[in-house]
């Protein structure tokens, strides 16, 4: 047993936080600025923290990511890290050239009380910043929030940055696809492109973060919003944000920057929300759903209705972030199977009103708990109460996979010890068949490992 | 042996490199930057990266937690601060333990205050006080211990007088902390050192029972990445040596606390704990030297030299027939992997030690180390420990505490008398030492101190290494090239690579990733032809 120390009785704790299931906002505000094309994230902060995130970006995208440090020693903590930013920005232009740095703060920054936009002004006066190179930033407190909560203040830098109403409107919409994989954002350009309608995406790590093997490595890689279709977005017509947490509150500082309505859908993750997103992209756009969107969508229904069986009431504990847990919730209950004990450590009261919709009242029996202390620690202790037959989640649950002996399904981040998250979907049909086929794959395979001889299937 | 007929001139690189930074970073980057040659050349180590630079360093916290007390099984290490530190240096380095069935391992939990802005307003010492009852009610441990985030020192919490507090209380649980917020120091060295100091002052020397066994040693600067540990392990039982500690590989608290009776440390990581090894001497009269079982050959070194300290014919003919038997196998992939790997180019850019002691392995299947350096290394480190004397100590180092340690009254007991201390260094036996890195590289290469991306991408581009070793961060930027990145972090995922087993792994890994036929498959078979032979597809 590797969580030999798990205890089955459960007492309740206030204070310490054991296996979480969210990390601190930097790293989010990294990943959503490498969404951006031409544009090096920096931390301002101490060295620690940029190396952490980069790693674990690392780790999950198995892709270089580039970010700078203001490598805060003993001194800048004491006198304020303005002269480390300065000189990092000078740097950082002379040395790596990028089109835009999208400055985060840290935990550290934030405490010492660090002003960015002040700091970046003195950069200009003094012109450490050439002519035509842009600075994005935001505040991106590591007590406050979670990663997710970082990945939507980045984006609000984008906002506070670049789109400009010119009075014209360009009938494009605005996508705002919230932390998702390279191969999401892609699947949401994909299926926009089959309907015809023209959007502009932001951010989207596509060609970035999946970026293919040449022989050389470019260091600002090909895919990411541009700075030209940023700047467009605030002449758009309607903006879509996909996920409350991570996307919304780039949606109202558009619509309160250049005038632009908006609305939150969830993720596009499973047969419902697609439902949804294909529907309003469809209404907005004024034009009708392409036969072959319906048609992948037949696809899907038709392969649950084949499935069914292996699904109905299967236990599913689940664990990650509000915008992924929201949209699988809803696609389990669609699939029949059971929701039944779902877990993230991101705080916020909506998280628990939208699950009591899906779920019903007093969660329909279900197990959910966000922010402080909802931790993985405790998601297995309800496990080895109740027992589930799923498990759904990052990499951290394949300890509690193996000490328990339950099918698991990575989903989320991080993913550190699989590949194919960020090469295929799962947003949209096609990426609500992938994780179907992954979903039935482990729990048929199971079924196959605990069979006795006599019933042993060839057929299923 | 002199690189210079065949490749880039190295001097000529390291100006091309130089160019492309402001005039102030450029002078800062050329002391870091050598090309090897000259006896006595200094090096500029151990001091702050310039912000901006994109750095392969982290921080005091990583070197503390994540380095020298995350291998630890049976501690629970609990994290004061915003979730993030404690999340990233949850699992992710690789520590191998074995903890027997019924054996304490923390190892595979993280431990958080997850501390929120009312915390960091008002102070975040209560919610400490409560997160370390809940561990000890929870799991009972026979040790606690605190690390300090960046916003903990700049609030203030005193997390010493915590732990002195819940240690009291509990009566049977050591509660200790580290004052390792990440803007200490100017890399994960600082975190070493801290991490070295506040074990000596609260583990080690608790227990003074002895474990049975002839030759006793401590093993220090191990982390048993990738199994590294188990095989060094696996030599020195076979060896008849009796490991008393191991810092900190495969550990567990009570090696710790019984370290002061071993008669020998012997050193592996010097950058991240000679200050144990030091104080150890100090204190209690126990003698240290410096080894390294990365290589075939110098596992053999090492094993003769512990067997030469102990002075004991009986340990000699038995350290030479495991050298003899080991060896058999050693030679024999060796001999199988060399005609494919000779004659080239390996780079290494990593940690505090590692880049030095790979270069042993590449020697051995017939490859050159054309550059090298450490990532959070002291001079010491490359140019060896004679230089101590003349390092400046900035205001960065002067910031950690240096203890001061003297004999333990009733303990102290030279293993070596000074008389036959002396005796042994006359005869040409090397105690407290380490010669660093350089010596041991050939003219006409480089050693380049907390290389920057930017440094590397140059290196690479006029060199072409057959493989370069570095971390995570590096890997997939380096392989874009369509050149080989080995880990050696964290091994990617394989290993062990120590001692004589881990020779082979080593060599074989490295055959295969020299070799392997992705790096051909790059090119598409269109890329080259000019344009599509049109009268096929008319016809």
């Amino acid at each position: 047993m590797l969580l030999k120390h798990t205890p089955k009785e459960i007492k309740e704790r206030n204070a310490l936080t054991i296996n979480p299931a969210k990390t601190c906002q930097p790293i989010g505000a990294m990943y959503a600025a490498l969404g951006i094309h031409g544009c090096l994230p920096h931390s301002h902060g101490s060295q620690g923290c940029c190396s952490y995130h980069r790693s674990a970006l690392t780790r999950h995208y198995k892709e270089p990511v580039m970010a700078g440090t203001s490598s805060f020693t003993e001194g800048a903590s004491v006198f304020g890290g303005q002269a480390n930013l300065i000189q990092a920005i000078n740097n950082i232009f002379t040395v790596y050239n990028p089109d835009i740095i999208a400055i985060h703060t840290t935990c550290l920054s934030e405490t010492i009380g660090d002003d960015v936009n002040q700091i970046v002004g003195k950069a200009v006066e003094e012109n450490k910043v050439p002519e035509g190179k842009r600075i994005m930033y935001c505040s991106t407190p590591s007590y406050i929030g979670s990663h997710v909560t970082g990945f939507s203040n980045m984006v609000e830098g984008i906002i506070r940055e670049f789109p400009v109403s010119t009075g014209t409107k360009n009938r494009k919409i605005n996508i705002i696809p919230g932390w998702v994989e390279p191969s999401d954002m892609r699947e949401i350009k994909a299926l926009a492109k089959t309907m015809g309608v023209e959007i502009i995406m932001f951010p989207d790590t596509s060609d970035v973060m999946d970026a293919p093997q040449t022989g050389t490595h470019e260091f600002y890689p090909r895919g990411g919003t541009t700075i030209a279709q940023l700047e467009a977005a605030g002449d758009a017509k309607y903006t879509l944000a996909l996920g409350k947490y991570c996307s919304e509150a780039g949606a109202i500082a558009l619509e309160n920057k250049c005038g632009i309505k908006f609305k939150t859908l969830d993720l596009p993750i499973g047969i419902s929300a697609t439902d949804r997103f294909i529907s309003t992209l469809s209404n907005i756009a004024g034009i009708p759903v392409p036969q072959s969107i319906t048609d992948e969508r037949g696809r899907l229904v038709d392969m649950i209705t084949d499935m069914q069986q292996y699904l109905y009431c299967k236990k599913v504990a689940l664990w990650g972030d509000p915008d992924q847990l929201i949209a699988l919730t809803e696609f389990l209950l669609d699939l029949d199977a059971k929701p039944a004990f779902v877990v993230s450590g991101t705080p916020g009261k909506y998280f628990m009103e939208r699950m009591e919709q899906l779920l019903g009242k007093d969660m329909g029996g279900a197990k959910v708990q966000n922010g402080s202390c909802a931790d993985m620690f405790l998601m297995h202790q309800w496990i080895k109460n109740e027992g589930c037959d799923l498990l759904l989640g990052n990499t951290y649950g394949k300890y509690i996979a193996r000490d328990e002996n339950i099918p698991f399904v990575r989903m989320g981040f991080p993913i550190y010890d699989r590949v194919g998250h960020s090469y295929f979907p799962t947003v949209g049909y096609k990426g609500a068949m992938y994780m179907l086929e992954k979903i039935l794959g482990v729990l048929m395979d199971k079924q196959d490992a605990d069979s006795s001889e006599e019933a042993f299937e060839l057929v299923m | 042996m002199s690189m210079k007929n065949k490749l880039p001139d190295p001097a000529a690189v390291k100006d091309e490199i130089l160019k492309k930074y402001p005039p102030k970073v450029a002078r800062k980057r050329s002391k870091s930057i050598q090309v090897l040659g000259e006896p006595g050349l200094e090096i500029q180590a151990n001091v702050r990266t310039i912000p901006g630079i994109i750095t392969q360093r982290g921080c005091c916290y990583a070197g503390c937690k994540g380095v020298v007390l995350g291998p630890t099984r049976d501690i629970i290490n609990l994290t004061h601060g915003p979730i993030g530190c404690g999340f990233y240096s949850w699992l992710t380095r690789r520590n191998q333990t074995d903890p027997g069935p019924d054996g304490e391992n923390y190892m595979v939990y993280a431990f958080s205050t997850d501390m929120q802005d009312e915390n960091v307003v008002f102070g975040g010492e209560k919610k400490l006080r409560e997160a370390i009852q809940e561990a000890y009610d929870i799991f009972h441990p026979k040790a606690i211990s605190i690390f300090s985030t960046c916003p903990i020192g700049l609030i203030g919490d005193d997390i010493h007088s915590v732990a002195r507090a819940m240690k009291e209380k509990f009566g049977d649980c050591n509660v200790f902390g580290f004052s390792c917020e990440g803007y200490k120091g100017v890399s994960q060295s600082a975190g070493h050192h801290i991490a070295n100091n506040q074990i000596f002052k609260h583990v080690i020397g608790l227990n003074d029972e002895a474990p049975e066994g002839k030759y006793k040693i401590n093993m220090l600067g191990e982390y048993n990445i990738g199994g590294d540990a188990f095989e060094i392990e696996r030599i020195l039982k076979k060896c008849g040596i009796t490991l008393v500690s191991s810092f900190s590989g495969n550990s567990s608290i009570d090696q710790f606390e019984r370290a002061h009776t071993a008669d020998l440390s012997v050193v592996m990581c010097h950058r991240s704990i000679n200050y144990v090894a030091e104080m150890l001497e100090k204190k209690y009269g126990i003698p240290w030297f410096k080894v390294n079982f990365i290589g075939a050959k110098a596992t053999a070194k090492s094993l003769r030299k512990i067997a030469q300290y102990f002075e004991d014919e009986e340990l000699s003919a038995k350290v030479e027939e495991v050298i003899k038997e080991e060896l058999v196998q050693v030679a024999r992939v060796a001999a199988e992997i060399k005609p494919k790997t000779e004659g080239k180019l390996a780079m290494m850019f990593v940690g505090g030690s590692r880049a030095h002691h790979y270069q042993e392995l590449f020697r051995e299947i017939g490859m050159t180390t054309m550059a090298a350096g450490y990532e959070f290394a002291h001079r010491d480190d490359y140019e060896g420990r004679k230089v101590l004397a003349d390092i400046k100590v900035d205001a960065d180092s002067r910031n950690i505490e240096e203890l001061h340690v003297v004999a333990d009254e009733k303990r102290y007991n030279p293993r070596k008398s000074p008389e036959l201390k002396e005796k042994m260094i006359k005869d040409g036996f090397a105690f407290s030492d380490y010669e660093g890195m350089i010596p041991e590289m050939p003219a006409g290469t480089m050693a380049i101190d907390d290389i920057s991306h930017y440094e590397m991408e140059k290196l690479i581009e006029a060199y072409k290494p057959a493989v370069f070793c570095a971390g995570i961060k590096e890997k997939y930027c380096v392989q874009k090239f369509g050149i080989p990145l080995k880990q050696l972090h964290s091994y990617d995922y394989g290993g062990p690579y120590a001692g004589f087993v881990g020779a082979v792994n080593f060599y074989k890994e490295i055959e295969r990733m020299v070799n392997t036929k992705v790096w051909k498959l790059i090119k598409a078979p269109w890329a080259d032809a000019p344009s599509l032979h049109a009268e096929l597809a008319c016809e």
